[in-house]
């Protein structure tokens, strides 16, 4: 099944104010950077994003604060992002902080139909006010659900016709989840190659899972923290 | 009294050959750099990594290859790379044997705090509360007190806690103490510290052995 629409504009019909979207990556790296800045020119507004972090002042989910088209953030850390930060003290921002492992298996179990899980992360914390507690082996675990949303973008390095994408290194991250979780998920790539290109023993994340895919038109990848040593 | 690299030098010697260990932001990744002679640990760094090498030279920084602190780094040889849910599955599995991370709290049974100052900062949580619901074996590296001289080593927490009764260890720049049965136990004093001085800057119940060993560096 052909998954290609044409370019990122093709990408991201259908979204539209007041939806749900999650956006793969850790900091900045592998965020959907040419859908990220679609969005800005859209101009989409009342967004609710899932994602692990909110990029920085000015890049990565950072770029749709400055310009506030989102109204409820998803996240577990959201430090290194002044405007984030003053949005979120100001009650601007609706904001919804989370453990990062539960974050991660929330989408999982949002794309794989499981409504809700125990964990003990958060147990004894904010986090847990208001979720069932029980106990397993003697530990208290609460009850977090699973989450889904109405559009999903992911960033791959290696991408099919067929849909099927190939992460690099730690670029990987929530993207294969988040991939899972989508009514509609959209994969930007940076090398889109015919199917049967890709070795099928080496795909992340099996084509079912996406329903649009296309190369990006650039990739800035920027780097948050530059740590090098001496040669 | 001991620097940041001290502290981490002396969390170093808890290391043990075999083990996969996730460090921190902050001191906790300057453990890296003492493993001691003979033994061999991997790094798991939360992103998705499990073999983490030292920072790339220059020119060779790789956008796509980072640690939990978004810094560039290599990988050594047999490393391999997951997503988060594989990630937080060997963190809440217990596959990964030492957490180290850094706390801007601790009380005496064991809880943390590290991720909000309410009204003021509020950077979240990452993976430190999962981190700390699961593993057996956490060491908090931290100063004994704050820039206004207050103890953070405390009979209870007053910020909004990371995890609750999870602390088993605690490496300052004045002691290594233990907690248990409800209260710290001053097991080593840093090079030059008075026990008197750890008694002083310590808030929470301490239990003070006759003999207090100094830390051997």
């Amino acid at each position: 099944m052909n998954k290609v629409v044409k370019n990122v504009e093709e990408a991201l019909v259908g979204i539209e104010d007041r939806m749900t979207l999650m956006i793969g990556g850790f900091g900045l790296c592998g965020i959907p950077e040419n859908s990220i800045a679609e969005l800005v020119k859209k101009g989409t507004k009342n967004l609710t994003c899932i994602s692990n972090n909110a990029g920085v002042d000015d890049f990565g989910l950072g770029l749709l604060l400055q310009t506030k088209q989102i109204k409820k953030m998803i996240s577990s850390y959201v430090g290194e992002n002044d405007e984030f930060e003053r949005q979120m003290l100001s009650g601007e921002l609706e904001v919804d902080l989370i453990p990062q492992g539960s974050l991660a298996e929330r989408c999982r179990a949002g794309g794989a139909g499981i409504p809700a899980f125990f964990t003990p992360a958060g147990y004894g914390t904010e986090v847990a006010e208001g979720k069932e507690v029980r106990i397993y082996n003697g530990k208290p675990h609460i009850l977090e659900e699973a989450l889904t949303a109405d559009f999903a973008i992911v960033k791959a390095w290696k991408g099919d016709t067929e849909g099927n994408l190939v992460f690099k290194a730690t670029a990987m991250n929530f993207n294969p989840m988040m991939a899972m979780a989508g009514k509609i998920t959209i994969a930007e790539v940076e090398e889109l190659v015919p199917a049967g290109q890709l070795d099928p023993n080496h795909i992340h994340t099996p084509g079912i899972f996406v329903q649009r895919i296309f190369q990006g038109e650039k990739f800035e990848k920027r780097i948050e923290q530059r740590t090098v040593r001496k040669r | 009294m001991l620097d940041k690299t001290g502290i981490a030098k002396r969390i170093a010697q808890e290391l043990q050959d075999g083990w996969y260990v996730n460090l921190g932001i902050g001191i906790p990744t300057l453990v890296a750099n003492y493993i001691p002679e003979g033994i061999e640990v991997e790094f798991q760094s939360e992103n998705g990594v499990l073999g983490m090498g030292p920072f790339p030279f220059e020119g060779e920084e790789d956008a796509d290859l980072i640690n939990a602190g978004k810094q560039t780094i290599t990988v050594r040889e047999g490393a391999s790379f997951f997503d988060s849910a594989t990630s937080f599955a060997m963190i809440r599995g217990q596959h990964v044997q030492l957490t180290v991370l850094g706390a801007m709290e601790v009380s005496q049974n064991g809880d943390i705090a590290n991720w909000k100052i309410p009204g003021k900062m509020v950077k979240g949580m990452g993976g430190a509360m999962d981190l700390v619901a699961s593993a057996d074996n956490i060491i908090v590296a931290m100063m004994h007190s704050n820039k206004a001289g207050e103890s953070k080593i405390l009979k209870e927490c007053t910020l909004p806690l990371t995890g609750v009764g999870c602390v088993k260890k605690v490496v300052t720049e004045l002691a290594v103490l233990e907690i248990k049965d409800g209260k710290f136990h001053l097991i080593e004093r840093a090079p030059g510290v008075s026990v008197e001085e750890i008694i002083a800057k310590t808030e929470g119940d301490l239990v003070v052995p006759e003999f207090v060993p100094e830390m051997q560096l």
